[in-house]
């Protein structure tokens, strides 16, 4: 191998190493705030790619049918709560959330699917389709066990997992997609030439990591999903409701898979079910940083994004081996450095 | 299961192949309700039992599978040799992969083993020898005493008594010793190091346990199946293995094999009723498993398995108390003690600071055998965390403490305790699903060396009943005679740190730390407690006592140490701290009189 070739997997591995680290903030904000592992986190980077593919080739995504039977299952959730509790005051309110809003946007969609939108309108109607779908999945399969054990909050989450990749497949199908480049050309630097979209994805992705820096620092909203971390019970005497931070963070979770999606999009080739490995690989990022650390979490899914591009390089049909068992030495590194015994919750 | 319900299910299994009427594609769907249900009644035992998980269940089949697979078309070996090699590559696998996860809190085994899924399914995939992802054909039918197994009707009889093996030696693991110590891995995990439990080795062979079940099952499948490709040791596989377990109880071994039924006949009916119905590809099993293990999450969290035994369980569960204690049996080996007034506890200006706050300031005092010695002081004073650097839950900052001589600063609780420290928590440890008897008999774990195997081939029962009888002698002493098979979190809070002492006690200890043992207890049952504790002194025992309650505190003990704000306060005998001016300035406020606090 020669420096061209050597700069330009780094190159691949850095603008996928990008996206793997918004998705491992992503888990590692999810983990800390509702001690959640979220597998489904791919799913909303598949969604999210879908949703915009469809949309840019003129085509209904199936996310209007997939938003709207998700918002009916968690306003049916809604009402049955509200039964039991004899307190219907949200109902109204979850009702258009839930189920006007899916409608909404269902006709919507239908309007303008045969027109040529703008890119970033698309993007934009991307965002509007996936996002919701995080806090409703916090409501249909996790608000209802926030008390649960880590242990089953994970069982869950593969639960979910499952039942949204097989979702993904009925209204999606089984075909492959790709988007347009967001940007052309190519920008030479001297010694090697980025393309303009690679630049697009890194600059996005940092961007994006500022503006959560400055959500989590500066927000209201932001410190008290920081206070939740710390300690969920003492958020909650200050009157932080577990509720709020769960749907809080699920929308965030969302909304970064969709973008990242989004951003993955024109680069890669997106299948219903690909977004479970790319989920996976800002997983073992968010692993380097012990679920805890965002810096150490994103610059580990950094290391992810080159190592496969290297690992891809010289060992194509290994190269999933050889990401996934990297995840061995650092979990020796983590044992070797920890001592304790740890009580179950 | 109750013995008739169980003879009843055995005779329907053994004679269901027998009668020519039953379809083959029964007998086909029942081999592979046998072949899950042994990975699952592993996934019962790490999971439902031990608290931890593993989505990589699925890849030790392919191990299992794989390796006889080669051995036998490739090499031309005996199957007998593929399942040993299995195994092998099995547990090392295992060990390897628990003895880097396990140390770390519970998540990281998970998403190790879902990694390790992948990667093995990926491997097999590329691997030229293995036949990439066309796998191996071609492997020869199993023969036992020269009988082929070729037929689905025969090979239907081994895998069901493996099943049934399996389901007997768990049973029997979960009912010994090291048993004992595995359900106590889930919510105890510290407690039963302060017994003496290596809770780390077991989380391991809990692990190991269950990836040779798979394994085992792996080495049927690919007799059975005749050929092996990686796609059903995939990740979703493993996935499906875990939602086996948890539709069907994980904390119930007939759960696995009820669990792995309602999953496969599921799965069974989708495959085969959708299509006629619905024009698609789509897997709808997936969606219809995923949301059944939420629903069942959310709304019975210990699956299925308690619905279908509720009608078969014996009546009279309430009228435990008369049920005899277990037999007598010899008594366990005591060790040594040393002669009344030799010193036993020497701690010498132990410090324990959590960043800047000192709970505890270079506190200094000796415990002498035969001795009861108070720890008093107001709530925060840091008595706790003295018990705690003592027995060495927590690791002091500097300074030492001596046992029988001997220094135990630094030293994990578990071998503290092997040196015969034992101890009651200021929360309550018990294991509320476990019966009192049996808490008692976790606290004598160290005392035995009933070994993992010999627990599950149920080998063990002489030192079983020597552990019991210790256990129940414990409780009879105590005064708790009448609740050993009551289930500990049925108790009221004060028994139930009664339990505690009992616990500690079956441990043999030479010194005993009891924090605040008579809290919660009425005044009749504090004089009983007060006078078990005398005749322990007078049999050389030594104690160490937090309590707050001084009426109980001034009339037991020989010696007083004060403490307050981390620091102490003054030390003496009771009758003396009783007058000592900064005593009752600090912490009886200034009051003439000694009074309950």
């Amino acid at each position: 191998m020669d420096s061209t070739i050597a700069l330009i997997l780094v190159q691949d591995g850095i603008v996928n190493g990008a996206i793997y680290a918004l998705l491992s903030m992503a888990l590692v904000l999810v983990f800390a705030v509702t001690r959640v592992i979220l597998i489904p986190q791919g799913e909303f980077v598949a969604f999210g790619a879908l949703t915009l593919a469809m949309l840019v080739n003129g085509v209904v995504p199936g996310t209007v049918w997939l938003l709207l039977l998700a918002g009916v299952a968690s306003f049916l959730m809604e009402v049955f709560a509200a039964w039991r509790s004899r307190r219907y005051r949200a109902i109204p309110k979850a009702f258009g959330l839930c189920v006007v809003y899916p409608l909404l946007m269902m006709w919507l969609v239908n309007s303008v699917a045969a027109t040529q939108l703008p890119l970033a309108v698309d993007v934009l109607i991307t965002l509007a389709l996936v996002v919701p779908l995080g806090p409703m999945l916090y409501r249909i399969a996790f608000q209802p066990l926030a008390e649960a054990s880590a242990l089953s909050l994970l069982i869950v989450s593969v639960a979910a997992h499952f039942a949204l990749t097989g979702m993904a497949l009925v209204f999606f199908g089984a075909e492959g997609w790709r988007t347009p480049a967001f940007v052309s050309g190519v920008i030479d630097f001297g010694f090697t030439t980025v393309s303009a979209q690679s630049i697009f994805v890194v600059a996005t992705a940092a961007l994006l990591i500022l503006a959560l820096y400055l959500f989590f620092e500066k927000t209201l909203y932001g410190r008290a999903l920081r206070a939740t971390a710390v300690n969920r019970r003492g958020a909650r005497l200050v009157g932080i409701s577990t509720v709020m931070s769960g749907t809080l963070t699920f929308s965030l979770a969302a909304f970064i898979g969709a973008l990242s999606g989004v951003l993955i999009a024109p680069v890669t080739t997106i299948y219903y079910d690909t977004g479970f490995i790319i989920g996976l690989k800002g997983f073992v990022g968010a692993i380097v940083g012990g679920l805890a650390s965002y810096p150490i979490a994103a610059a580990g899914a950094l290391f992810v994004g080159i190592l496969e591009a290297f690992g891809s390089f010289w060992a194509s049909a290994y190269k999933e081996v050889i990401v996934f068992t990297l995840i061995i030495p650092v979990l020796l590194w983590r044992s070797l450095t920890s001592r304790h015994i740890d009580d179950e919750e | 299961m109750n013995r008739i319900v169980l003879a009843v299910f055995i005779a329907i299994l053994g004679l269901l192949p027998l009668v020519p009427a039953t379809p083959e594609f029964w007998i086909t769907q029942i081999n592979y309700i046998g072949l899950a249900s042994l990975v699952v009644i592993g996934l019962v035992l790490l999971t439902g039992v031990g608290g931890l998980t593993s989505f990589g269940q699925a890849a030790f089949v392919g191990v299992g599978a794989y390796a006889t697979a080669w051995l036998t078309t490739a090499m031309d070996m005996s199957p007998w040799t593929g399942l040993l090699v299995g195994l092998l590559c099995t547990a090392l696998i295992a060990f390897v992969l628990g003895a880097i996860t396990l140390r770390l809190s519970g998540h990281y085994l998970p998403l190790g083993t879902i990694a390790w899924g992948l990667s093995l399914y990926y491997l097999f995939g590329n691997i030229q020898a293995f036949g990439k992802y066309d796998g191996i054909a071609g492997i020869q039918p199993l023969q036992i005493f020269g009988i082929s197994l070729s037929e689905g009707r025969d090979i239907y009889y081994l895998i069901w008594a493996l099943v049934l093996l399996a389901v007997w030696a768990t049973h029997n693991l979960l009912n010994s010793r090291p048993g004992r110590a595995i359900r106590a891995l889930k919510g105890g995990a510290g407690m039963a190091e302060s017994f003496g439990v290596n809770t780390a080795a077991y989380k391991i062979i809990i692990f190991v346990y269950a990836a040779l079940l798979a394994s085992l099952s792996g080495w049927l499948y690919a007799h059975m199946q005749r050929a092996v490709s990686p796609s059903p040791f995939g990740l979703n596989y493993g996935i499906e293995y875990l939602f086996m377990a948890v539709v069907g109880g994980a904390g119930y071994v007939w759960g696995a094999v009820l669990g792995s039924t309602i999953v496969l006949v599921i799965r069974d009916q989708i495959q085969s009723l959708l299509p006629k119905l619905l024009d698609t590809t789509a897997n709808f099993e997936m969606i219809v498993f995923g949301v059944l293990v939420i629903i069942i999450l959310q709304y019975a969290r210990d699956g299925l398995w308690p619905y279908v035994a509720a009608p078969f369980r014996s009546r009279g569960a309430g009228t435990r108390k008369n049920v005899a204690p277990p037999p007598d049996a010899p008594a366990l080996a005591r060790r040594a003690r040393p002669a009344t007034g030799a010193t036993v506890l020497e701690v010498d200006a132990i410090r324990k600071e959590f960043g800047g706050l000192v709970a505890v300031n270079d506190i200094s005092f000796k415990v002498r055998a035969g001795e009861i010695v108070g720890l008093i002081g107001p709530n925060g004073a840091g008595k706790s965390t003295t018990f705690n650097l003592i027995t060495g839950v927590l690791p002091a900052t500097r300074g030492s403490v001596q046992f029988m001589g001997q220094s135990i600063s630094g030293m994990l609780a578990r071998d503290i305790s092997r040196m015969g420290v034992g101890r009651t928590f200021q929360h309550v440890q018990l294991l509320p699903g476990m019966s009192v008897l049996e808490n008692v008999a976790l606290g004598a774990h160290q005392r035995s060396n009933v070994s993992v195997l010999s627990g599950t081939l149920h080998s063990d029962r002489a030192q079983e009943a020597q552990l019991l009888h210790e256990a129940a002698r414990q409780l009879q002493r105590v005064g708790l005679g009448d609740y050993l098979y009551e289930q500990a979190g049925n108790l009221a809070l004060g028994q139930q740190r009664i339990v505690e002492i009992a616990r500690a006690l079956a441990a043999d200890p030479v010194l005993l730390l009891l924090d605040e043992p008579a809290a919660g207890l009425r005044y009749k049952e504090k004089q009983a407690l007060g006078e078990v504790l005398r005749q322990l002194r007078a049999e050389g025992m030594s104690i160490l006592l937090v309590e707050h309650d001084m009426e109980f505190v001034m009339e037991l003990t020989n010696h007083l140490v004060v403490m307050d704000f981390g620091t102490k306060l003054a030390e003496g005998p009771p009758a003396e701290i009783q007058t000592n001016p900064a005593v009752l300035e600090a912490y009886l406020g200034g009051v003439e009189e000694p009074a309950h606090v």
